[in-house]
C-alpha cells in the first residue's frame, strides 16, 4: 500500500481536516515519523520491543478441526497471544517511541472495547509517560473489567458522557483535550484513521501482521500466497496491517464490519475525525450512531485507505450480524480451543456464512486475523447467550 | 433578507473608533432563538454568528455542545435555521459558524447559496484548515459568501501571513489552545496572536474563545479590533434566560467595549 505523500490522501479519502490548532502538531507528527520509520535505530528500538516485550512474531495456528468444519482451510494469524492481547499493542510501541522522540511527555488516547486503551496505558507505563484514556460511558460499563486494568496499569480513565457515549465521541474527546495540551501531549490514535499521517502510520506500525502473516502462509502453502484475506473492521487497524503484507499477492482481500456499523455498506463520503472517508450520516451531514455487541467494531466510520481499496475494487467490505457472530465465537471455541474477541468473530463469522452460501470455494486457502483475544468479552457473551 | 457585507461594516465600525463586538447564538435552539439575534443585535452586536448545530463539535466546550445536542434534539438542521432568518430585522452582517462535514454533505455550491438566500455572508469553519479549503473559499466568494479563517496561537508566521491572505470578512484569532467556552480569565497567548496578526494585515482582527465577561471582553480587545462573546451567553440562554437578559448581557460588553 503506497505513502499518502504530504496531503495524506488515499485518492479522494483521507487528508487532514481538523482545526488550524492542531495542524503544527500533525506536521510535528508527520516528520517524526517520516525520520524515525527510516532511521534503522529507531527501528531496531521496535523490532526488539516487538519481540521482546510483545512476543513477536505472532503464530499461524493452521486450523484443521475448523478447515473440516468449514471446508475451507483456515490459517489464523494469531495476534490474540501478544502482550496485552490484541495487535493494538504493535501501534503503541511505535508511538510510544515516537513520543519520546518528540520529547513529550504524556499521551492521551480513545478507547471503545479497551484493547486500545490498555495497550496505549501498558506502553505509557513501559516509557513512563502519563496517559489519560477517553472511553464512552457505555463502553466503560460494558467493559469493566479493561477499565480497572487500565487504572492498574497507572493509567486515568475518563468516561465520555457526551454524544453516544462511545467511540466516536472517546475520539472527540481526546481531540478536545490535545487541543488544549499539545505542546506536552502525543495523541497516540489507535487505528487507521484521523488526520494525516495517522492512517498511514498505524497501518505501517501494523503491517508487521500481514507481512509476517505472508512469509508464515507461504511455509505452510509451499511457497503459495492464500486465495482470501479475512480480518475484521471498526476503523480498520488490524485489516490495515494485514492487507498491507498481501496487496501485492493475488489474494482477494475481504474486511467484515459490524452489520450496525457498516460504513462501507451504508455509509456516505463526509469528513470526520480529520478524514475524508464513508460515515453513517444524515442527509444533513449528522453522524449517526453504529451499534454493535461488540464495543471496538462501534464507529460510524472507516480508515481512509480501506475507503480507497474498497472504491477501486482492490478489497470488498461486507458484514457480520450479532447472532452470526455469537455462534461464529462458539465454533472457534469448541472445534479449535481459541476464544476469539467479539471483533475477529466478525471476520469469522463473515467466512462461515460466506462457506455455506457457497461464496467461497470449497479447499480454497485462507488467512484471518484473529486480532484479539476473548477474555474482555466473556461476561458479554454470559449475557447475551444466558 | 438581503445580507450585509462583513469587511466593510467591520471596516466602517473600526473606522468610528469602537470596538468590533461579534455574539453567536445557536440556530434552532429553542423557538425564540432569532429573538435573541435580535435582541444581540440592539444591545449593540455588530456581528452576529449563527451557530449551524453539528454531532460532533470537536472545537466546542461543553457549553455549545449542549447547546448544538439541545437544538439538534427539538429538530434542527440548516434549512430549518436558515428559513427562519427570513424574518430577521437585523442591519448587521450574519456569518455561520459550521462544522465541515455539514458544508461537504450539502455540497459547498448548495449551502452557500442557501447562506445567501438567508441573508447570511459570511461563514466560518473551525475544521477546515489552509490545506483542504481552497475549494471552499473559492466555492463561497462565488457565492457571495465571506470564507473567515481561524488563526491560532502555535501557527506560525509563514502560516499566519498565508491566512491573512485568504481569509475574508475578518481574521478570527484563536485567544488559547483549548476548545470554545468559558474561563476566569484571557489567556496571555491572546494579546500575542492579536499583535502578530495586526502587524500582518489590515482586515479587521477578532478575537475568540474563552470571553466570558464585559471585562475580559475589553482586555481581550486591546491589541485587536474586536472580540467574540458565544459561551458565556449560550450559557445564559441554556439555563433559561429570556432574550431580553441575553440582551442585557450584550449590552453591558458593549458598555465596557465603548469604555
Amino acid at each position: 500500500m503506497d505513502d499518502p505523500g504530504p496531503e495524506g490522501r488515499f485518492g479522494e479519502f483521507g487528508g487532514r481536516y481538523i482545526p488550524e490548532s492542531l495542524v503544527p502538531a500533525c506536521l510535528e507528527l508527520e516528520k517524526a515519523f517520516r525520520t524515525a520509520w527510516s532511521d534503522p535505530a529507531y527501528r531496531k528500538r521496535l523490532d526488539d520491543l516487538l519481540r521482546d516485550y510483545a512476543g513477536r512474531p505472532t503464530p499461524v495456528t493452521d486450523a484443521a478441526r475448523l478447515s473440516e468444519a468449514l471446508g475451507v482451510r483456515v490459517m489464523l494469524k494469531r495476534e490474540d497471544l501478544t502482550h496485552t492481547g490484541s495487535h493494538k499493542i504493535n501501534n503503541v510501541l511505535g508511538q510510544g517511541l515516537l513520543t519520546l522522540e518528540m520529547g513529550k511527555t504524556r499521551m492521551v488516547a480513545e478507547t471503545g472495547a479497551g484493547q486500545h486503551g490498555v495497550a496505549s496505558a501498558t506502553a505509557a507505563a513501559l516509557f513512563g509517560l502519563e496517559c489519560v484514556v477517553y472511553m464512552g460511558e457505555v463502553d466503560t460499563e460494558r467493559q469493566a473489567l479493561n477499565v480497572f486494568r487500565m487504572q492498574l496499569l497507572g493509567a486515568e480513565v475518563r468516561p465520555v458522557r457526551s454524544g453516544s457515549r462511545t467511540l466516536k465521541d472517546a475520539v472527540n474527546e481526546a481531540l478536545r483535550d490535545w487541543v488544549a495540551t499539545v505542546e506536552t501531549t502525543h495523541y497516540c490514535l489507535g487505528s487507521v484513521m484521523g488526520p494525516h499521517p495517522y492512517p498511514w502510520l498505524v497501518r505501517e506500525l501494523q503491517s508487521v501482521v500481514g507481512n509476517e502473516a505472508r512469509e508464515q502462509c507461504r511455509i505452510l502453502l509451499g511457497g503459495a500466497d492464500p486465495d482470501l484475506v479475512v480480518a475484521c473492521v471498526g476503523g480498520g487497524s488490524n485489516a490495515a496491517g494485514t492487507f498491507a503484507g498481501f496487496v501485492g499477492t493475488g489474494a482477494a482481500l475481504v474486511g467484515v464490519e459490524a452489520a450496525g456499523g457498516s460504513a462501507i455498506g451504508h455509509g456516505i463520503p463526509g469528513v470526520l475525525h480529520g478524514m475524508r472517508s464513508y460515515l453513517l450520516q444524515d442527509e444533513w451531514g449528522q453522524i449517526l450512531e453504529a451499534e454493535s455487541i461488540s464495543a471496538g467494531l462501534d464507529y460510524p466510520g472507516i480508515g481512509p485507505e480501506h475507503a480507497y481499496l474498497a472504491a477501486r475494487g482492490r478489497a470488498r467490505y461486507t458484514s457480520a450480524s450479532d447472532a452470526e457472530v455469537l455462534d461464529a465465537l462458539q465454533l472457534l471455541s469448541r472445534t479449535e480451543g481459541i476464544i476469539p474477541a467479539l471483533e475477529p468473530a466478525h471476520a469469522l463469522a463473515w467466512l462461515v456464512g460466506a462457506t455455506r452460501r457457497g461464496e467461497v470455494e470449497a479447499g480454497s486457502t485462507v488467512l484471518l486475523t484473529l486480532s484479539g483475544r476473548g477474555d474482555k468479552d466473556a461476561e458479554t457473551v454470559m449475557g447475551l447467550l444466558s | 433578507m438581503t445580507g450585509v457585507a462583513v469587511e466593510s461594516h467591520l471596516r466602517a465600525v473600526r473606522e468610528s473608533g469602537r470596538k468590533i463586538l461579534v455574539t453567536y447564538v445557536t440556530g434552532g435552539l429553542g423557538p425564540g432563538w432569532v429573538d435573541v439575534l435580535e435582541a444581540m443585535v440592539a444591545a449593540g452586536a455588530d456581528l452576529v454568528e449563527i451557530g449551524i448545530p453539528y454531532s460532533d463539535p470537536v472545537m466546542d466546550g461543553p457549553t455549545i455542545q449542549e447547546a448544538s445536542s439541545r437544538a439538534l434534539a427539538q429538530g434542527a438542521n440548516p434549512a430549518s435555521i436558515l428559513d427562519a432568518l427570513a424574518g430577521a430585522q437585523v442591519a448587521v452582517p450574519l456569518v455561520a459558524m459550521a462544522y465541515y462535514n455539514v458544508v461537504f454533505r450539502a455540497g459547498h455550491a448548495r449551502f452557500a447559496r442557501m447562506l445567501t438566500d438567508a441573508g447570511v455572508t459570511g461563514a466560518i469553519l473551525p475544521d477546515l484548515p489552509l490545506e483542504e479549503s481552497a475549494g471552499w473559499e473559492a466555492d463561497a466568494s462565488a457565492a457571495g459568501v465571506a470564507p473567515v479563517l481561524l488563526a491560532a496561537p502555535v501557527t506560525p508566521d509563514e502560516r499566519l501571513a498565508e491566512i491573512c491572505r485568504r481569509s475574508h470578512g475578518f481574521v478570527y484569532g484563536v485567544n488559547l489552545m483549548g476548545v470554545t467556552g468559558e474561563r476566569a480569565s484571557v489567556a496571555a497567548s491572546a494579546g500575542v496572536l492579536a499583535k502578530r496578526l495586526k502587524a500582518l494585515t489590515d482586515k479587521p482582527v477578532i478575537m475568540g474563545f474563552g470571553i466570558s465577561d464585559p471585562a475580559q471582553a475589553v482586555a481581550a480587545a486591546e491589541e485587536a479590533d474586536g472580540v467574540v462573546v458565544a459561551s458565556a451567553l449560550m450559557r445564559q440562554l441554556l439555563d433559561g434566560a429570556d432574550p431580553d437578559e441575553v440582551g442585557d448581557s450584550v449590552q453591558a460588553i458593549r458598555r465596557a467595549l465603548d469604555g
